[in-house]
């Protein structure tokens, strides 16, 4: 009696299932990516991303929290916890706007203080980054045996490096496969803002020429068109928006900076098995847009850890 | 009634579908792809989907002169091969695994930080009138201080 009932179910959610599917293609598909990416996307990059024709996957990639903490490092910067967003502020954040931005900005924060050596600070902002993660329902993203772990090795930056690094995985890899690509999106900003702005904060602006640091932010004008692809494939989101308008003023003060590149060649060492990529960059930067970059950089970041 | 049932049911296939395809891919990431990173400290970023025979991947990341890089690619055991070339920002291929046995890893450095990119293509197995076959792909990146 009931077995008609039960295949013709089946058949009616087959058939809504195929016009949900097409629907979703036509809405989310490569059109809609290519038409962001066209607007979004100039200067000397542009020519990179004009090919963008056949891939079925376009992943914009921004340096991760450990990269940048290790920059930062390796430019000889010193380390400043003021700089940091206090962990107390932690129980402030309560929408998902706030605990996403905020979980990318600890995570950032944790991955300086690892890098140096900060033990008391790594297990507190460790926690904080774990709060936010719980708060997005980022299931294990970080355990309490990763706590544990990071515990009993605090005073082995690999091992911490190691963690620091497989918490970021399981938060973006849970966002992204579990149908929050916005909210993943605004984690991987978070983390890129309070990157830039830890850097800004740390360079003397009087001693901008040659500066190792300064290069390194630099650099990020070539970070800045992904960001914005990234942030573009999720444009309708509220806090998404918000981010592209924030995003969209530093974007307009790296624009004032031309990078000029010398082809790139390449020379393989076969004892070593690397690959060097050769190429000389000069760029323009003047004392005055650094400080336009730094001060816009950091009221942007001090209104996300309101 | 019917139709009400019919949503129902439609959306927990389409859920089920989701995590199904995701949870592959992102335990096919840690437990195949990471491991190819060796020595060097996976960056922490995710980068993973499902590609069919002769479909491509894009990827556009800034590498950093102060650092050495490993970048790691891998598709699942039931795809063919994974070719991978890598572009300057003028189109300039600077790498291809075709050169080098189809490597699923790369180790490179800098003189200068530059925008690349990468662009993953599924071989094809060649026998027609056969199903495409479907599987996971990842790219992950590690890094070490020059």
């Amino acid at each position: 009696m009931n077995k008609p009932l039960k295949i013709s179910t089946v058949i009616h959610a087959m058939v809504i299932l195929s016009i949900i599917t097409i629907a979703g293609c036509r809405q989310g598909g490569r059109g809609e990516g290519r038409k962001a990416d066209q607007e979004s996307i100039s200067g000397a990059d542009a020519e990179l991303y004009e090919d963008l024709k056949q891939a079925e996957k376009i992943f914009y990639s921004l340096p991760s929290p450990l990269e940048s903490a290790m920059l930062i490092k390796s430019a000889g910067a010193q380390f400043d916890d003021d700089l940091l967003n206090p962990v107390e502020n932690a129980n402030n954040y309560t929408t998902n706007r706030t605990m996403a931005l905020n979980l990318g900005i600890y995570t950032c924060d944790l991955s300086f203080a690892s890098l140096y050596d900060q033990t008391q600070l790594i297990i507190n902002y460790m926690s904080a980054a774990k709060k936010m993660a719980d708060g997005l329902g980022i299931l294990d993203a970080i355990s309490d045996e990763d706590i544990e772990r990071l515990e009993s090795n605090i005073h082995d930056r690999d091992v911490i490096m190691e963690i620091v690094s497989q918490t970021y995985l399981n938060s973006n890899s849970y966002l992204d496969e579990n149908g929050q690509p916005a909210i993943a999106a605004i984690v991987l900003t978070g983390a890129w803002i309070e990157g830039l702005f830890i850097s800004t904060q740390l360079v003397d602006q009087k001693d901008l020429d040659g500066n190792k640091l300064v290069g390194r932010i630099i650099d990020q004008k070539l970070s800045i068109d992904n960001l914005v692809s990234l942030l573009g494939e999720n444009q309708g989101h509220p806090a998404v928006d918000e981010l592209i308008i924030q995003v969209g003023r530093i974007r307009t003060i790296f624009d004032k900076i031309t990078l000029t590149a010398t082809p790139v060649t390449t020379e393989f060492d076969q004892e070593s098995n690397v690959t060097l990529l050769k190429s000389e960059v000069s760029s323009d930067l003047t004392p005055e847009v650094f400080n336009q970059l730094a001060s816009t950089v950091a009221e942007i970041r001090n209104n996300l850890i309101k | 009634m019917n139709i009400l049932k019919s949503i129902t049911a439609a959306g927990f296939l389409i859920l089920a579908i989701g995590i199904n395809l995701s949870g592959q891919c992102k335990t096919f990431a840690r437990n195949t792809c990471l491991p190819m990173l060796g020595e060097y400290t996976h960056d922490g970023n995710y980068h993973a989907t499902v590609l069919m025979e002769g479909e491509e991947a894009e990827l556009f990341k800034t590498f950093y002169s102060d650092m050495e890089y490993r970048m790691a690619i891998r598709g699942d055991e039931t795809l063919p091969p994974v070719e991978f070339t890598v572009m300057d920002a003028n189109r300039n291929i600077v790498y291809s695994n075709k050169d080098n046995s189809l490597s699923g890893v790369w180790d490179f450095k800098l003189e200068s930080s530059q925008q690349l990119k990468v662009v993953i293509r599924v071989g094809t197995a060649g026998s027609s009138g056969t199903t495409p076959a479907k599987g996971c792909v990842a790219i992950m990146f590690g890094f070490r201080v020059k």
